[in-house]
């Protein structure tokens, strides 16, 4: 092959690469929602209330005890799992049991939920349960549009009143 | 030679050498990329790096202003900024383009057992240090694009019960991400690179001497391509990351983000799955299939006498060089490691013991091969030598990853087939000369293809006088040729073949120009 096809045929191949490179690098494009979808993500960081309450030691049990262990409470470090459901419009989409975290489950429970949903107008209901009983004794319900590509974060924060929509 | 002990080139090796005669056609055979992918791996890393390097002396390390500062690149604001910053991406994008490529040929020619998996294993290692590097790059612009790939890497880790959803809280949790995590971020995009290097540094460790840059026109071409891309096509940001938002459609690097498209299709559990699967397959290949491991070359003390030629050519480091364990005057001897020996032959090739000339009655060298001994290799030339009849005489000397030469074999024309080429000394070329033979045709691997990387080099400069042990001066070179012929590449042989027959006619006889072998007596050499 003589050199001016050589160089030619070189050309060519170097400009194959590169437009391989070129076009992989941004294309085909990908939708990570399905077209007129929103995002719930359900995260959760909050540890749940003792498995087994405290109780106030007697001053027999405390005189059994070497004097530097005589604290005047007994509370067993087991936490109770938190539990979660979210419902939209009453159909439940999320029903979670999250573990509390450590070997004697002492620390907080970690939960995380991706849910996609229709973008839409929904009536959002968050339960949220903390003791041994498993009593839902949090809620917040809201009515809420979700415009298509909207992330609504569902999150557990205390000192902000509770069950945050953001 | 026991050829029945060593695996022969399948036929996916076969596809590919056939495949390569596009990049043969237009490089030529010694520049062809797909000889050179390793090196093209290095050569884009350090474009990435050099890159890198740039953008991140103009670069807001906080996460409110790192796309603002990359945007202020795009506009011009720092110097040669947006083409710095289309050359890291297209240099990393093109780094994992070579290395697939590189693994694929590898795996085709089934090179990752025996001495070769530790290369295997560590080149493995890399593979996944070069997503984990290249992918937190995608987030540093802290555009939606880069918000998108980080929750998406998050939400893949947190599968893992260890984390169970508390990484992805760092990047979901608030108005913003923190500028702390932010520059953890960062860092681990300094870091990972930095352990990439490390990981290929291992890479070659084995490899003697390691091909970490391409040849010059090879590695000029592939920058001079890359700067044309990154003009041709600059780099644009998306807008900039919020957490309330997922954009539509996300212009996607599916060279290092196909992993998420991946994990929206199979699960975060699934695409653990399938990434465990991938790595745990690959690195289970040179333990679960049967590639048997070559005889090591085995040195004799007799015939070594330190001279560490065979300690240069090992493209393997297998030979190692010692202090001498015998009586003999020679500070140094040399040692095989069998684990990383290849079998190749090369170091035989390289043993000035080699030389058929020696008078002894048995030719036994310095460092020979158990499966295909030097002296039997003399014995067989000597006695096709003698049976060559007719016009010009030819004698072939092949290789066995080459084209097969006993197929060239008539009443004119001996073929004598090595372990590698460069097995052969050149003392072999001017002893069948001597022998009866007019011409004789040198048959190497295509160039660059060495199966034990660089017998071909090696051979061509002994035969060129520029390496020792080399073809003396005295050998008629127009009686000599060199071929690089691939397994496929018979006609081709033959036509060279035909050629220096031709020529051989014009010139006459050898016989006419030089005396016979002489007699043999038991003689030590060194």
């Amino acid at each position: 092959m003589n050199a001016v096809l050589r160089y030619g045929l070189q050309v060519v191949l170097y400009g194959a690469f590169a437009a391989t490179l070129g076009y992989f690098s941004t294309s085909p494009a990908f939708e990570p929602l399905p077209a007129g979808h929103a995002l719930i993500r359900l995260s959760l960081n909050h540890a749940g209330q003792r498995k087994v309450a405290c109780r106030t030691r007697t001053a027999e049990e405390l005189a059994k005890l070497a004097p530097n262990m005589r604290a005047a409470e007994d509370c067993p470090r087991e936490r109770a799992p938190v539990l979660v459901k979210v419902e939209l419009n009453g159909r439940t989409v999320a029903d979670i049991s999250a573990t509390p975290a450590g070997l004697s489950r002492d620390g907080a429970s970690v939960a995380y939920r991706r849910i996609p949903v229709q973008a839409g107008t929904y009536r959002i209901r968050v339960a949220l349960a903390d003791d041994a009983a498993g009593t839902f004794d949090r809620v917040r319900e809201e009515e809420m549009r979700l415009e298509p590509g909207r992330v609504l974060v569902i999150d557990f924060e205390p000192g902000k009143g509770g069950i945050v929509l953001r | 030679m026991n050829a029945a002990i060593l695996p022969a080139p399948g036929p996916a090796a076969l596809a590919v050498e056939r495949a390569d005669w596009l990049l043969d056609a237009a490089f030529g055979q010694r520049l062809n990329p797909m000889r050179h992918l390793g090196a093209l791996g290095f050569l884009f890393f350090w474009v990435c790096c050099a890159s890198g390097i740039w953008i991140y002396v103009g670069f807001d390390t906080s996460a409110t202003g790192a796309r603002e500062s990359l945007a202020a690149m795009d506009r011009g604001e720092w110097p040669l900024g947006a083409l710095a910053r289309a050359l890291h991406r297209y240099s990393a994008d093109a780094m994992v383009a070579v290395t697939a490529l590189h693994l694929l040929r590898e795996l085709s020619r089934r090179h990752y057992a025996a001495f070769r998996r530790f290369a295997w294993l560590t080149g493995l290692a890399a593979l996944a240090l070069l997503y984990a590097a290249g992918i937190g790059g995608y987030w540093l612009p802290w555009d939606q694009l880069g918000q998108w790939s980080l929750t998406a890497t998050t939400e893949w880790l947190d599968a893992l019960p260890v984390f169970d959803g508390a990484l992805t809280r760092n990047v979901i949790d608030g108005d913003q991400v923190s500028d702390r995590f932010f520059s953890l971020l960062i860092f681990l995009h300094i870091g990972l690179p930095l352990a990439l290097l490390a990981g290929m540094w291992l890479h070659v460790q084995r490899v003697s001497p390691a091909r970490t840059h391409p040849p010059g026109p090879l590695a000029w071409g592939s920058a001079a391509m890359l700067l044309a891309l990154s003009l041709a096509k600059p780099l644009s940001l998306m807008p900039p990351a919020d957490l309330g938002l997922l954009p539509a459609r996300i212009p996607l690097d599916w060279f290092y983000l196909f992993p998420h498209p991946a994990m929206a299709w199979l699960g975060p559990g699934g695409l653990w799955v399938a990434v465990a699967a991938f790595f745990v397959a690959l690195a289970a290949l040179p333990y679960a299939t049967r590639v048997p491991r070559a005889p090591a070359a085995r040195v004799n003390l007799d015939n070594c006498n330190g001279c560490a030629r065979c300690f240069a050519d090992c493209p393997y480091d297998a030979v190692v060089m010692v202090p001498r364990t015998d009586a003999r005057s020679h500070p140094r001897q040399a040692s095989v490691d069998p684990m990383l020996c290849a079998g190749c032959g090369i170091c035989t090739g390289a043993c000035p013991s080699s030389t058929p000339f020696r008078r002894g009655e048995a030719l036994v060298t310095g460092i020979d091969m158990p499966q295909a001994a030097i002296g039997g290799l003399r014995a067989r030339l000597e006695s096709q030598a003698a049976a060559l009849e007719g016009g010009p005489r030819i004698v072939v000397f092949g290789c066995r990853w080459g084209t097969p030469v006993a197929g060239l074999a008539d009443r004119s024309t001996a073929s004598i087939e090595f372990l590698c080429a460069a097995m052969a000394p050149p003392s072999f070329v001017e002893y069948a000369l001597r022998a009866g033979a007019d011409g004789v045709v040198v048959a190497a691997c295509r160039e660059g293809d060495c199966e034990f990387r660089t017998g071909g080099e090696i051979l061509a400069a002994r035969l060129s006088a520029g390496r020792q042990p080399a073809l003396r001066a005295s050998v008629p070179r127009e009686r000599v040729r060199l071929v690089h012929a691939g397994r496929t590449d018979l006609p081709a042989l033959r036509a060279e073949l035909d050629s220096l027959r031709a020529a051989l006619s014009r010139l006459g006889p050898r016989a006419a120009e030089h005396p016979r072998l002489p007699k043999r007596q038991e003689t030590r050499h060194g």
